[in-house]
């Protein structure tokens, strides 16, 4: 389980849509936990092909990305307060009438 | 070895599946309700009416996602591929030792010995396990007699006695299977095994049970390049997933039966959450549903030695892994066939 995290500068028009890329492209390989916060449940190849598209995205000068890498034992070391409930990637995925 | 994934059931008939990037949404009136990047699963079974996008079919078809359809009981309907793939050596070979009478019974004998040892092995654990509250005579009969039966295989000459043998097996078996249940014994006595319909709440638990099992299997033995329809004990029949009936063999009373036994005896499920028809069909209701598909994939993550590996797999990756090393054997890398015995 890897965190992401960014900020990407948006007082321009191309900055605005460079994060709109960066968003994109952790959303397909993750869960959005908050606003600019990431938890993607990856594999190292996946990591790395992650990472390579979102370094291409960003512009160093003025944008920054970090990631925390979390092990596979990641569930004893996050714990969630208050609104917006997130999924276990690794637990039971079941959508029904009554979640 | 292979990453465990997960699996997305939809058991909401309103329900429309659709994909968006790499990610596979879950979208109620137009609505998205849950997204999942497609990375973290290995399939999706949709039970009752649930749509999917061409789009979401086109995104699982090119990841090897398996997309498959059942109806609200649980029976299956349809599955969704891509491509044809694996090792058209292997498959040959497999056609070739279907059609040949010698070397299917020497498999049907492999799965068939695994699934009565293991069938004695669950009573015996309950023997075990709950030495006062079972019927320790009657089961240690019946333990004996399978273990007779089991060796009886070894001089079985064509696949009929070996369906004899197996079918003296899954009565012997059946019969001391309502001293597993130790509470809700009323509610949950098996009257023999029955199905299509089954007409008790058991029958109708082990069915689902079994349907989860071969849906796993097949996608297993199409992921190793085997052909889940060419089987060695069960017949060609259009349509019939024979190749995973005999494989299922050796994995239904640990996959299966142990499960049901234990969500009864923890009283994890109820018997107010079935009904029967008028016709004595006993069916499920979603709340029943849900928690069976709860308990089974936990069941899929918990880990054991693999008795033949010696390596630490889960439970969910077992069918892979005897999958594999049918393929093996059947591409004449591995001497014999190792079925899988618990212990």
């Amino acid at each position: 389980m890897v965190l992401i995290t960014y900020d990407v500068n948006v007082s321009t028009p191309i900055g605005r849509k460079r994060l709109r890329h960066v968003a994109k492209q952790c959303q397909n390989f993750g869960q959005r936990v908050q606003n600019s916060v990431f938890e993607c449940l990856v594999d190292p190849t996946q990591f790395t092909q992650l990472k390579h598209r979102l370094e291409a995205i960003v512009d160093p000068k003025t944008d920054s990305l970090r990631y925390y890498f979390l092990g596979s034992n990641w569930k004893r070391r996050v714990e969630h307060f208050g609104a917006k409930e997130t999924y276990d990637p690794e637990g039971v995925l079941i959508i029904d009438a009554n979640p | 070895m292979r990453k465990l994934l997960n699996t997305l059931y939809v058991t909401m008939p309103e329900a429309y599946l659709a994909c968006e990037g790499e990610n596979v949404l879950v979208r109620i009136e137009s609505e998205t309700k849950f997204r999942v990047p497609i990375h973290n699963i290995e399939g999706i079974v949709c039970f009752g009416f649930a749509g999917a996008s061409p789009g979401l079919m086109h995104l699982c078809c090119e990841r090897g996602v398996a997309l498959s359809f059942l109806t609200e009981y649980g029976k299956f309907m349809g599955r969704v591929t891509g491509k044809v793939s694996g090792n058209i050596f292997v498959r040959r070979n497999q056609y070739r030792w279907a059609d040949d009478d010698v070397e299917s019974v020497r498999l049907a004998k492999r799965f068939i010995v695994a699934k009565i040892l293991n069938g004695r092995a669950v009573l015996h654990r309950a023997v075990r396990d709950h030495p006062n509250s079972v019927d320790s005579q009657l089961l240690g009969n019946i333990m004996m007699d399978l273990g007779r039966l089991a060796s009886q295989l070894d001089i079985a000459k064509n696949l009929d006695s070996v369906r004899g043998i197996e079918g003296q097996a899954a009565n012997l078996y059946f019969s001391g299977f309502n001293q597993l249940i130790l509470s809700q014994k009323n509610a949950f006595r098996l009257n023999g095994r029955n199905r299509r319909p089954p007409l008790d709440r058991m029958n109708a638990l082990l069915s689902f049970l079994y349907t989860l099992l071969s849906h796993e299997i097949v996608a297993a033995l199409e992921s190793v390049g085997l052909d889940p329809q060419a089987g060695f004990l069960h017949r060609d029949r259009p349509g019939r997933a024979s190749l995973a009936l005999d494989l299922m063999e050796e994995l239904r009373p640990h996959f299966a039966d142990r499960l049901a036994v234990t969500l009864v005896n923890r009283n994890q499920i109820d018997p107010s959450g079935f009904i029967t028809k008028e016709n004595g069909a006993v069916v499920m209701e979603d709340k029943t549903r849900k928690e069976i598909l709860t308990a089974w994939q936990k069941r899929k993550q918990e880990e054991m030695i693999h008795p033949y590996l010696g390596e630490k797999v889960t439970f969910g990756l077992i069918p892979y892994v005897q999958s594999m090393l049918l393929a093996r054997h059947i591409r004449g890398e591995l001497e014999d066939y190792p079925p899988f015995f618990w212990k």
